[in-house]
């Protein structure tokens, strides 16, 4: 997803000259490229993270379109209140791009496992969140956050992700993606739980369970529409998220199903547990610990199918 | 401050009511942001907007919040309140002049609170390394913060030498003498490529005996009664 971020965002640069890049001293071998084709547009604000924010801020008032760039939990949490107060009351077009979501620095340790800023950032007003499933969606993410005036979330994995998409998609902020079709259950999935998603839809076929297969590459705002169908016309819903399942994906499908009278569905959150990672390893590895690998997920939607089952029986 | 106010939008600022928006206008940014009444009385003085919205400031309905805040305050650049945020965004806007090519400057007014704020020293640290001789930190050094002075509470002593340590080139002065403020001001930058940073010492409360130098009037608004003895020291006529 990096790499298809960086390609985007040069393309991007190279038609709109108001665009300029900040970064966190962080991003070696990968931001070299885009500081030597636009060293004017280019800033290393170095390990300052509020202060960068608040430059970034200031550079979006005065007709700029900004990305910051860092990894993992440094672009937002420090700066947390330079994002509230500097960039969102100001409305200021400051797109904040985090690499490494979820567990993907995975051995580095819980300071670099960014899995409360979905829930963080959701909750400030102005701003529009959005976790891309797949290097074609990343890409797309990243000319349509070019595009939208105003504070955005880009929550990134890292690089080397598997293509989801087979052919070309129709990426817009606030509409989820259709990947697969079915009745039986719907399988909601944001950031890189995506491969995972289709994964597990396609094991469920072959046991003759048909899913329908979201891409919720925007959190906010949510596709409420898209949710609303799922729960009309399949039998249950389940959410897939690298992020603590308080106040995500699972958090914001479920406030919107808590208040939808005309569909009750059964329904999960799979995600990360509130805690802080106690295990060493790498990104699979603890995807494995704590529930989120293919096989696990097949099972908590087996026993969540099986108790729609023996409910509806009664 | 209101003598540092009444200067930068009397003499300093290029700025014109009529236009707010203009890009090549120059910028303030008041950094200090539980100060905005001082700030909301110089832009209705100016013309940005009429003095009869003063009448509601801080009340139930008010344009005027008891925090600076732009929001349909014409002439307001930036909302501040929380502290330490005021100079990160303005190294950004005067990074943003040089990048441009244009000729405005940035003057940004802190408390000498704000300047325990971490972020502070980064923007400190950020504006000399990159050159920003169109920036202008003035730090109101009353010497008083939230709970007490700031030599009890957390001491900023020598705060001129430190500003000069970061690369800031530095003139300290008396922050009541206009004549003072205006002559430092007008000579800005001190130093080419270097930005500029006027320590301008202060009493909290000049010229009301019953209000200077004490805590208190941080906290309080005062009532009718010394409402109207503050303003016959200060030979105000009403």
């Amino acid at each position: 997803m990096r790499t298809a971020f960086f390609g985007a965002l040069a393309e991007v640069a190279e038609r709109d000259p108001q665009l300029h890049l900040i970064v966190g001293d962080l991003g070696f071998g990968v931001v070299e490229s885009f500081a030597a084709r636009f060293p004017d547009r280019f800033l290393n604000a170095g390990v300052a993270e509020q202060n960068m924010t608040g430059i970034a801020a200031g550079l979006a008032l005065s007709g700029k379109t900004v990305f910051v760039y860092s990894i993992a939990n440094f672009p937002i949490l420090r700066c947390l209140e330079q994002i509230r107060n500097d960039i969102c009351y100001h409305k200021a077009n400051v797109k904040i791009v985090a690499v490494g979501g979820g567990l993907a620095y995975g051995s580095l340790g819980m300071t670099h496992h960014a899995t409360e800023d979905l829930a963080i950032l959701r909750t400030l007003p102005e701003m529009t969140v959005l976790a891309p499933g797949d290097p074609r969606e990343a890409a797309a993410a990243t000319y349509a956050v070019a595009a939208h005036e105003g504070p955005c979330y880009l929550r990134l994995g890292r690089a080397g992700e598997p293509i989801v998409h087979r052919g070309p998609i129709n990426f817009y902020i606030g509409k989820a993606i259709r990947l697969r079709d079915g009745e039986d259950i719907t399988l909601i999935s944001t950031g890189g739980m995506l491969e995972t998603a289709v994964c597990v839809a396609e094991t469920l076929a072959a046991r003759g369970i048909e899913s329908r297969v979201l891409s919720m590459h925007t959190l906010k705002p949510l596709d409420t529409e898209a949710i609303h169908c799922a729960a009309k016309e399949t039998r249950a819903i389940v959410t897939l998220e690298e992020h603590t399942i308080i106040g995500g994906l699972g958090g914001a499908v479920a406030e919107y199903l808590a208040e939808c009278d005309d569909a009750r569905v059964p329904f999960r959150r799979i995600g990360l547990p509130s805690e802080f990672s106690s295990h060493v390893g790498s990104q699979n590895y603890l995807r494995q610990r704590y529930g989120l690998s293919p096989a696990l997920i097949l099972q908590a939607v087996e026993s969540l199918l099986e108790t729609v089952r023996t409910t509806s029986t009664h | 401050m209101a003598e540092l106010l009444s200067v930068l939008y009397g003499r300093i600022l290029r700025v014109d009511a009529a236009r707010p928006d203009l890009p090549e206008r120059d910028r303030f940014v008041l950094s200090k942001g539980h100060a905005c009444a001082a700030l909301y009385v110089t832009l209705a003085e100016c013309g940005f907007f009429p003095r009869e919205w003063l009448d509601d400031f801080y009340l139930d309905g008010s344009r005027l919040a008891g925090h600076v805040t732009h929001k349909g305050v014409p002439g307001v650049e930036v909302s501040t309140g929380a502290l330490g945020h005021g100079l990160p965004i303005a190294c950004g806007m005067a990074l943003a002049a040089k990048r441009d090519k244009l000729n405005y400057r940035v003057f940004v007014l802190l408390s000498d609170g704000e300047c325990d704020e971490g972020s502070t020293w980064e923007a400190a640290l950020f504006a000399p390394h990159h050159r920003l001789d169109n920036l202008i930190a003035i730090v109101d050094y009353n010497k008083i913060q939230s709970l007490g002075n700031v030599k009890d509470v957390l001491d900023l002593e020598p705060l001129p030498a430190k500003w000069k340590s970061f690369g800031w080139s530095v003139r300290e002065v008396d922050g009541h003498n206009v004549g003072e403020i205006e002559a430092s001001l007008a000579s800005v930058p001190f130093a080419p490529g270097r930005p500029s940073c006027v320590v301008a010492h202060t009493i909290k409360g000049k010229g009301v005996s019953f209000m200077e130098d004490n805590l208190l009037w941080h906290y309080r608004a005062p009532d009718e009664d010394e409402l109207a003895r503050a303003l016959t020291e200060l030979g105000a006529d009403e």
